[in-house]
């Protein structure tokens, strides 16, 4: 597998990050040793396997469909970077300029 | 103040008044201090923790009965667990000045029996590390010899249990987060099976990996944390509606057991000679009392490490894609807009291990790359938990060292990640597995540093597994402290 400038871009875009040129260098040597460790793999046979997904032996714990542990507007708010008191606020979404 | 290892030893002296909670939230903050240069806690709850102990000391003049069963136990917590009111950051700078809202389920039960939490603890970024040296407020040192790692990723936890800055920590465990540090530090380190401890209010790394375990002194210690922490709850579907077992009175132990080595570990060429030895003297000591111990054939150790990287950075790149700077966490001031906004602020705040395991989790599962690697771990992680499986039908323990070496220099291994990934070699099996796994105490090496040595049984066996683990420090292996 090769690791080029333009998967590292894709994957930051995908992942919502911006990495530095030094950072993009580094991640392009280190994802590709990784992944060549991860090669190994390869060499298993797994026809017929069934993925292993949840390592719980219990499925569908059902519970009633009530709302419960709910938060109070303020301690929803607590958090927030940038709030009003009443909502979170973000940047503009939409550009009129467009 | 002596230097108590049992929980049991503070409640004598607690019932004969030679002490109190006050006291001993006293000593433990003096421990802190003294030891403040290994950089174990990420924050103090010194007068919190004061308070608290004076409300119980005077609780149980009023009524010697009313304390719960943690009365006495002074606890810290790993930086990724929720408590209510105070700061939680998984060590990372996303997280800054975040306030639980709510306290995990595990942390809840012990506070219910009166623990008394002194601080939280250092952590890996995001516990994604094995070092400790991803943290955000810095490394943490090891006790033994300060210019060694404490391990990783829970070494804050592993660093206050072993300079006797609190009785027992919690930590968690996705890979030998628990286990790793504490063979490193001289501690004992449990790991339940996957769904024993709820994972409500525990930051998550790896989902279908992560546990919530416990460092201490003694095997009855870690037992009481357990039986008290475990159990279904309504919070996390994942956990188990099993009943938990009474563990911290059932630990005598007089059977022989059957006791699997796998040869490919014990003779693993990362394994150090002195480590290996040490465990080879050890498997002769027990086949003197009469157990039978057994070397076994396991192909699959070498893919564990590889299918475990694939599968934790999957898990991690989707569960931390909540971190958005949005509605909670770091928010750049640099953003223009909202895509800028989340790229910006998740690349301020995310550390350089937590967005390369991002990255290379976001790889995993992108299209074109799925079936590939995903799809290719999970099933590769079937083989290997069928193979664990069948051993446990011929035998009750395995036998392996808890790392391949002790606690390397700080700074050497970060840059590195390869080296540093298969370091987890002998740890991540249980994890994969989903079966309990305990760390004990081995004695030195001759480089003055402690050794680890882990036993893993079938899931839910926590019971045996806790047991034999008290047998094994009392007559193979005595803790020295």
């Amino acid at each position: 597998m090769k690791v080029d400038k333009l998967l590292i871009s894709k994957l930051e875009k995908l992942a919502r990050l911006e990495l530095s040129g030094e950072e993009r260098e580094g991640l392009t040597k280190d994802l590709s040793s990784i992944l060549e460790m991860v090669e190994k793999l390869q060499e298993l046979d797994t026809e017929g396997v069934d993925p292993l997904v949840y390592i719980n032996e219990e499925v569908n714990i059902l519970r009633s469909d009530q709302m419960d542990k709910q938060l109070s507007q303020k301690d929803a708010l607590k958090n927030a970077p940038d709030q009003d008191g009443t909502f979170f606020r973000v940047p503009k979404v939409i550009n009129l300029k467009k | 103040m002596p230097r108590y290892s049992t929980l049991s030893s503070i409640q004598a002296d607690l019932r004969a008044g030679t002490t109190s909670c006050v006291a001993l939230v006293d000593h433990y903050l003096q421990q802190i201090e003294e030891h403040q240069q290994l950089n174990a806690y990420v924050e103090v709850f010194a007068a919190e923790a004061r308070a608290k102990a004076k409300v119980l000391d005077d609780k149980y003049q009023s009524d010697a009965s009313s304390v719960g069963r943690l009365f006495g136990a002074v606890i810290s917590i790993k930086d990724v667990l929720c408590y209510e009111g105070h700061g939680v950051t998984a060590a990372s700078k996303i997280l800054e000045g975040f306030e639980s809202l709510f306290s995990a389920t595990a942390v809840e039960r012990l506070l219910a029996e009166d623990a008394i939490i002194i601080g939280r603890t250092n952590c890996d970024e995001f516990a994604m590390g094995s070092t400790n040296e991803s943290s955000y407020y810095g490394v943490t040192k090891n006790a033994a010899d300060p210019s060694k790692v404490p391990g990783g990723s829970s070494g804050g936890s592993a660093v206050a249990v072993q300079a006797d800055t609190c009785l027992f920590s919690l930590g968690t465990d996705t890979g030998g987060s628990v286990r790793q540090p504490a063979a490193f530090c001289g501690v004992i380190g449990l790991k339940p099976s996957y769904g024993r401890v709820s994972r409500y209010g525990l930051l998550a790394y790896g989902s279908s990996f992560d546990q919530i375990g416990v460092f201490s002194h003694s095997v009855e210690d870690a037992a009481l944390c357990l039986e008290i922490m475990a159990g279904s709850d309504e919070f996390d579907a994942s956990t188990s509606t099993k009943e938990v077992p009474a563990y911290s009175q059932m630990l005598q132990f007089d059977k022989k057991s059957k006791i699997a080595y796998l040869g490919t570990a014990l003779h693993h060429p990362s394994l150090d000679p002195e480590v290996k030895a040490q465990c080879q003297a050890c498997i002769e000591k027990l086949k003197a009392e009469g157990h039978e111990v057994e070397e076994i054939d396991f192909d699959l150790l070498d893919y564990i490490i590889p299918a475990y990287y694939v599968l934790t950075t999957a898990e991690a790149s989707s569960n931390l894609s909540r971190y958005d700077g949005i509605r909670y966490g770091h928010r750049s001031q640099q953003a223009e807009n909202l895509l800028e906004t989340y790229q910006k602020s998740r690349t301020e705040g995310f550390g350089k291990e937590v967005k390369r395991r991002i990255m290379l989790g976001t790889f995993v599962l992108s299209a074109g790359y799925y079936d590939a690697y995903y799809s290719k771990a999970q099933k590769v992680r079937r083989l290997i938990q069928q193979k664990t499986f069948e051993i446990f039908e011929s035998y009750d323990y395995i036998l392996m060292p808890a790392a391949p070496g002790t606690a390397w220099d700080l700074g050497t291994q970060m840059d590195d990640p390869v080296a540093m990934y298969l370091a987890d070699i002998f740890t991540v099996q249980a994890n994969m597995v989903g079966i309990p796994g305990i760390s004990l105490p081995l004695g030195k090496h001759s480089n003055g540093l402690p050794i680890g040595i882990q036993f893993m049984t079938n899931r839910f066996k926590e019971a045996k597994l806790l047991a034999f683990s008290n047998y094994f420090v009392n007559k193979i292996a005595p803790i020295e402290e």
